[in-house]
């Protein structure tokens, strides 16, 4: 099979999962997860195939895997879709097929396949337990399985589907109909206990506020294709004349070029898609989700889709350089915003939501400052590491709620971290993966992936001279380190708080497996993009990641020289940040004696009630009160004006001049005028024949001599 | 065969009205007669169309299928029929879903011979229009249309309710449903009056009413008429013929008959409400506005944008105000018949252009799509109130586990008119957007704030009825809700079907229309 093809048939298998589950296997649990999972396989697989095709070409920057199709007639011409695979989508293809992968083997023992229904267990909300028997005769409560089984399932596969699609697009529309998918599913996941009014809200938050986003980007895409006449991505950059003409400055509002213009607009779909200042507000909900399957689709893979399309439309991005400004700015801001909320919060799986806020936010500030290589490269760490950490902490939870069947104490909260600890002796292998991932997102020097990919970009904002990027995003990372160290030690160290944590239990293989899979990943991956000067390690293994996704770009991106600023700077927010994690929260045992429950950082900075008063009150009156006040008051009064207006006509006419002047006038006027001259003549209605005779031929005599005298008169 | 062959769109047209009349000696009482043999016949037109679909040829400029017979020799009117790319994507669409509408009244038991004679008539009225070669048989079928409609929505419309009516007169009530179908009429009449006029001074102009005719001479006619400029007659013949359209599609702020009406209709005549009967309004622009004034429809092209985009907006923010479930659909369509004509709109502003040619490709598309998305939101909407008897959004709640079937069927309906991706209201609106962009910058980026609120009224929708907390009135004893059955199913099918096939690959449908626009314009 050519490549093409393969890529073509890569995003097939889910989709096809979903609909088979939804019309025919939804009934039967084993055979629906086996379609989901089986398909899964089968993405991963093409996907690893193009991959290691993509990587025996030579410049494959140059001469991509392309096939496409016509797909809208528009005029004369046709708007064409299809799929390319370039060195970057390649890159992209590999973190996205295992996650996917893993996400769903995951979920078959997180959703407890193979246990026994629940005792009051209802569609709609989360599994409550199962009473079984044993052969002693001793009654336990087991995690129950969950309800709707097969179609989280058949969700999973439509998101996969939408993620494919989105990577394997050669064009922004084919890129967007993905990216509208998967926010369609993260509706549906988010609100897949839709039981919960709280989940019901935040899914529907998350849709809102990324539509927000979606709209503008809608605008962008249409005015690039009404500018660009296509929107191929190929098409586009190759087009030396027009970027040329995109680029032109000032020709737009604000004093933006056209290329500028459309990049923000375009940028503001991201700011959605990616959960960054000021549309960061429905991640955190999001995690209403089954925990922490969805979160890890909302936080570690569907979120990379928006960073994914900015590094897609760098090249028309980096055109303008009020935009790259803007872009800039906002990511730096929220990597530092979010790392501060993420030091408050308890929850554990809200921690990570945060986390990543703020860590998408590297990413942004990473492309605003021109460092493409280093923001895709912090792109693949980032979602290797940060899925590994959702799936730990869903474990974790998992773990916990173990217990709590186990007491019957419903009361005890099994996502926060104050009801836990301890936890590294009765859960070891999360223990240890989340210890890897905690690690990698905290920049642990040397061993972690996500250490050389933050570095790349502190580097990358040293040398370019963006000094308050670098300072800000280095004070993020020593958050970073700090809230992640907190959130290990509440966690796995120390003692257990609480009974619950005491019975907590390690999850089945279907979940630890991927753990291990991506822990291999979380610190593996870090190793292809050593820089080539890099003291001692530099040069060992060939700085792959640069070399290959850099051929992206037609100009390729220079190496950053090596400089022991920066570097020393990553090592001391690093480590000074995990020990201080450390030393400050193995001696902490409850919330009151946290320093750091500020209630401004608890509660967000008020973003929340603060678009509630500004935003969706206004709309809410000018739907409810408005409108109603406009159709029913304004325009249907002026339409009720006629009806009666019509009806006084009709009855002036009648009462005024059919009644008095048309019936009694001349209708009965005249009806008694004939009357009276009926009965004035009635004497000579005698009934006698000689009377009648008489009379005609009195009138016969008249009108004889009538006529003679006036014909005689004529002749 | 042959014969049919050759007066196909008569065959097609008259079929349903044939029908009707034979129905009329059919036994009153055997309900279950009466609905098949209508059901039955409803399906003839729909097969001949596809036939017709299958014969026509997309490349060939102008009418095909042509026939003319004899009608008012006095006037040089004549029954003259044709269909081009456009007539025959709407005729497509009407006789598509009149039989998915007589499907849907299965459960209709009052008066069912009436209902569905009354049926079959209107399929023949709103045929006529998108047939008509000559305007005063296009205007006569245009009237043809309300009386069925009238009756439906007075006779079988529901029961309940009452409406207050104010005004500076004063107050007064009347049953909602009365009040509904004679604001319908009248407006739609009132709307046409103008219509009526213009049309009859083309005619005394021309000596005929012929539209192929007319239109090759009326833009380019200078001579003053009746002492008064061409241009002000023009201008407001233009208007007059705007209005009836507008009235129709409906624009803001002529749009006020249509929540009341669909409201009150019958489900199966909200379907075609909504389905069909709007896209006569959009038609009109099309058919006649753009050709017949090309110079008028670009000098105003900003004043119908303008009132396209407040229909999209305020639309949206109508719908999502609502508690009654079948007024925000029905508010629904005044927000997406809004995009239909933004394209026009835009589309006059610079008639021949690649973009004029996109957006009036969505415009037209939006037609197609508004037609199936709506038309099976109401009949959803019918198939919960028939259950509960309810429409009030508060009653529900929690219905998910109930009804899975009902619940992944109406989610799958919204999100095709929530313009999802992947399915059919996306291409359409992409198209006008894309269209309408460079053309009309300002008002397609306002219009963009209905496009979010959509996304907001149709989660309220979902989330009133499916999610939440159950609503334990409907989950036990004789109120316990029970699942869409088979014959319902096989009704939303068809439209499901579609609606996917178009979002994936709109090209065969879509082509026909843009070689029609290329032609046309």
């Amino acid at each position: 099979m050519t490549t093409e093809t393969l890529i073509w048939l890569i995003p097939l298998p889910p989709a096809l999962a979903f609909f088979l589950i939804v019309l025919f296997t939804n009934k039967n649990k084993a055979l629906s997860h086996t379609v989901g999972v089986g398909a899964a396989v089968l993405s991963w697989l093409a996907s690893m195939v193009v991959f290691f095709r993509a990587l025996s070409v030579e410049h494959l920057g140059e001469h991509p895997f392309v096939s496409s199709v016509n797909w809208l007639p528009t005029g004369d011409t046709w708007f064409r879709i299809g799929v390319a695979i370039d060195p970057l989508g390649a890159a992209v293809l590999f973190f996205v097929s295992i996650t996917i992968f893993m996400i769903f083997l995951y979920s078959v023992g997180y959703h407890n396949f193979g246990q026994p229904a629940g005792d009051h267990d209802r569609k709609g909300l989360p599994p409550h337990g199962a009473t079984v028997t044993d052969e002693h005769g001793h009654q336990h409560v087991v995690p129950s399985v969950e309800p709707m089984y097969s179609r989280f399932f058949a969700f999973l596969g439509l998101f996969a589907f939408g993620m494919y699609t989105l990577v394997v697009s050669d064009n922004l529309l084919t890129l967007f109909v993905g990216w509208e998918i998967m926010g369609l599913c993260s509706y549906l996941l988010i609100g897949f206990w839709y039981g919960k009014p709280s989940a019901r809200a935040a899914a529907i938050k998350a849709f809102m506020t990324t539509r927000i986003g979606d709209v503008f980007m809608l605008l962008g895409i249409g005015l690039l294709y009404s500018l660009t006449g296509t929107l191929n991505f190929r098409e586009i950059f190759g087009n030396e004349e027009l970027m040329h003409t995109l680029a032109t400055p000032g020709t737009t509002l604000f004093g933006l070029s056209l290329a500028g213009l459309i990049a923000l607009l375009l940028f503001i779909g991201t700011v959605g898609k990616s959960a960054q200042w000021p549309l960061h507000v429905w991640l955190p909900d999001a995690m209403e989700g089954p925990t922490p399957v969805s979160a890890m689709i909302h936080a570690a893979t569907m979120v990379s889709a928006g960073v994914y399309a900015v590094i897609r439309m760098f090249p028309l991005l980096s055109l303008d350089h009020n935009t790259m400004t803007v872009v800039a700015f906002i990511g730096t801001f929220t990597a530092i915003f979010a790392a501060t909320i993420a030091v408050a919060q308890n929850d554990i799986k809200r921690v990570l939501a945060y986390s990543t806020i703020s860590q998408l936010g590297f990413m942004i500030a990473a492309l605003g400052i021109g460092a493409y290589v280093a923001a895709a490269f912090h792109l693949v760490t980032h979602a290797f590491f940060k899925a590994l950490l959702f799936l730990g902490s869903g474990s974790v939870i998992h773990g916990m709620e173990h217990g709590v069947l186990h007491t019957g104490n419903h009361s005890v909260d099994p996502q926060d971290m104050f009801n836990m600890g301890g936890l590294r002796k009765k859960m070891p292998i999360t223990f240890w993966t989340f210890l890897i991932g905690g690690f990698a997102l905290s920049g642990f020097p040397l061993l972690t992936a996500g250490f050389w990919s933050k570095d790349e970009i502190l580097a990358d904002a040293w040398a370019n001279g963006h000094l308050a990027v670098f300072i800000t995003l280095a004070t993020a990372a020593f958050l970073t380190a700090f809230y992640t160290m907190r959130q290990i030690t509440l966690t796995f160290l120390g003692e257990p708080r609480t009974k619950e944590a005491e019975h907590a239990q390690e999850t089945p293989w279907t979940m630890t497996v991927p753990l291990m899979v991506l822990s291999v990943f979380a610190i593996g991956y870090g190793w292809v993009g050593i820089p080539e000067d890099f003291p001692l390690l530099g040069g060992l293994l060939p700085s792959w990641f640069h070399e290959f996704v850099g051929g992206t770009l037609a100009e390729h991106p220079e190496v950053i020289p090596f400089n022991p600023v920066p570097l020393t700077v990553s090592l001391v927010v690093a480590l000074g940040g995990l020990l201080l994690g450390w030393l400050y929260y193995r001696n902490v045992n409850s919330a009151k004696e946290d320093f750091f429950q500020i209630p401004l950082l608890k509660n967000k900075y008020h973003f929340d009630e603060a678009y509630q008063v500004v935003f969706i009150g206004p709309v809410i009156w000018l739907s409810e009160v408005f409108t109603k006040w406009a159709d029913q008051g304004v325009i249907d009064g002026i339409l009720h004006f006629f009806g009666p207006a019509t009806g006084g006509i009709g009855a002036f006419i009648r009462n005024k001049i059919d009644l008095p002047i048309i019936n009694e006038f001349i209708g009965d006027g005249l009806a008694a005028v004939t009357q009276e001259t009926g009965r004035t003549l009635r004497p000579i209605q005698t009934g006698r024949i000689q009377q009648y005779m008489m009379l005609s031929l009195v009138i016969l005599a008249v009108v004889g001599a009538l006529l003679y005298f006036m014909l005689g008169a004529g002749l | 065969m042959n014969f049919i062959y050759e007066h196909l769109l008569l065959v097609i047209l008259f079929f349903p009205t044939l029908a009707a009349l034979v129905m009329l000696f059919l036994p009153a009482g055997e309900n279950k007669l009466l609905r098949w043999f209508a059901f039955g016949a409803s399906l003839v037109p729909f097969i001949l169309s596809v036939w017709l679909w299958t014969q026509f040829d997309p490349n060939v400029a102008g009418y095909q299928f042509e026939a003319q017979y004899p009608w008012y020799e006095a006037l040089h009117s004549s029954l003259h029929l044709g269909v081009d790319g456009l007539s025959l994507t709407m005729v497509m669409l009407t006789t598509l879903l009149t039989p998915i509408a007589l499907l849907a009244s299965f459960s209709i038991n009052d008066r069912v011979k009436a209902y569905m004679m009354l049926f079959l008539f209107l399929e023949t009225g709103m045929l006529g229009v998108f047939m008509a070669v000559d305007l005063l048989i296009f205007f006569v079928f245009w009237e043809v249309g309300l009386v069925p409609m009238y009756f439906l929505i007075n006779q079988w419309g529901s029961p309940k309710g009452e409406r207050e009516v104010r005004s500076i007169f004063g107050k007064f009530t009347m049953s909602a449903r009365n009040y509904a179908s004679l604001k319908f009429m009248i407006y739609t009449m009132g709307g046409s009056l103008g219509l009526l006029l213009a049309v009859q001074m083309l005619g005394v102009l021309f000596g005929n009413y012929d539209l192929q005719y007319i239109t090759a001479n009326w833009s380019g006619y200078t001579k003053d008429l009746m002492g008064i400029s061409v241009s002000t007659v023009k201008t407001v013949a233009f208007w007059a013929f705007v209005i009836a359209f507008a009235v129709k599609v409906p624009l803001w702020p002529f749009h006020t008959w249509l929540p009341d009406a669909h409201t009150e209709a019958p489900t199966a005549g909200s379907m075609i409400l909504a389905g069909v009967l709007l896209k006569l309004g959009a038609y009109g622009f099309l058919r006649l506005v753009l050709p017949l004034y090309p110079a008028e429809a670009k000098y105003f092209a900003g004043a119908l944008a303008f009132l396209a985009t407040a229909a999209i907006v305020f639309g949206a923010f109508a719908s999502f105000g609502q508690t009654d479930f079948k007024r925000l659909v029905a508010y629904s369509s005044v927000n997406h018949m809004g995009f239909v004509v933004l394209g026009i709109a835009a589309a006059a502003s610079a008639v021949g252009t690649q973009d004029a040619t996109i957006a009036l490709n969505g415009a037209v598309l939006q037609m197609f799509n508004h037609g199936l998305s709506a038309a099976g939101m109401f009949f959803l909407v019918g198939v919960i109130y028939e259950r509960t008897h309810t429409r009030n959004l508060d009653d529900f709640g929690g219905l998910f586990p109930l009804v899975p079937v009902y619940g992944g069927i109406l989610i799958f309906t919204r999100m095709a008119s929530l313009g999802l991706p992947g399915l059919n209201g996306f291409i359409s609106e992409f198209l006008v957007v894309r269209g309408s962009l460079p053309l009309l910058p300002v008002y397609t980026a306002v219009s963009m704030l209905g496009l979010l609120m959509t996304g907001a009224y149709i989660l309220k929708g979902i989330k009133q009825v499916l999610h939440g907390p159950l609503n334990e009135h409907w989950a036990h004893g004789e109120h316990k809700l029970t699942e869409i059955n088979t014959r319902e199913i096989l009704v939303m099918a068809p439209l499901m079907i579609l609606i996917l096939v178009i979002g994936l690959w709109p090209a065969w449908i879509l082509d026909v229309i843009n070689k029609a626009m290329m032609m046309l314009f």
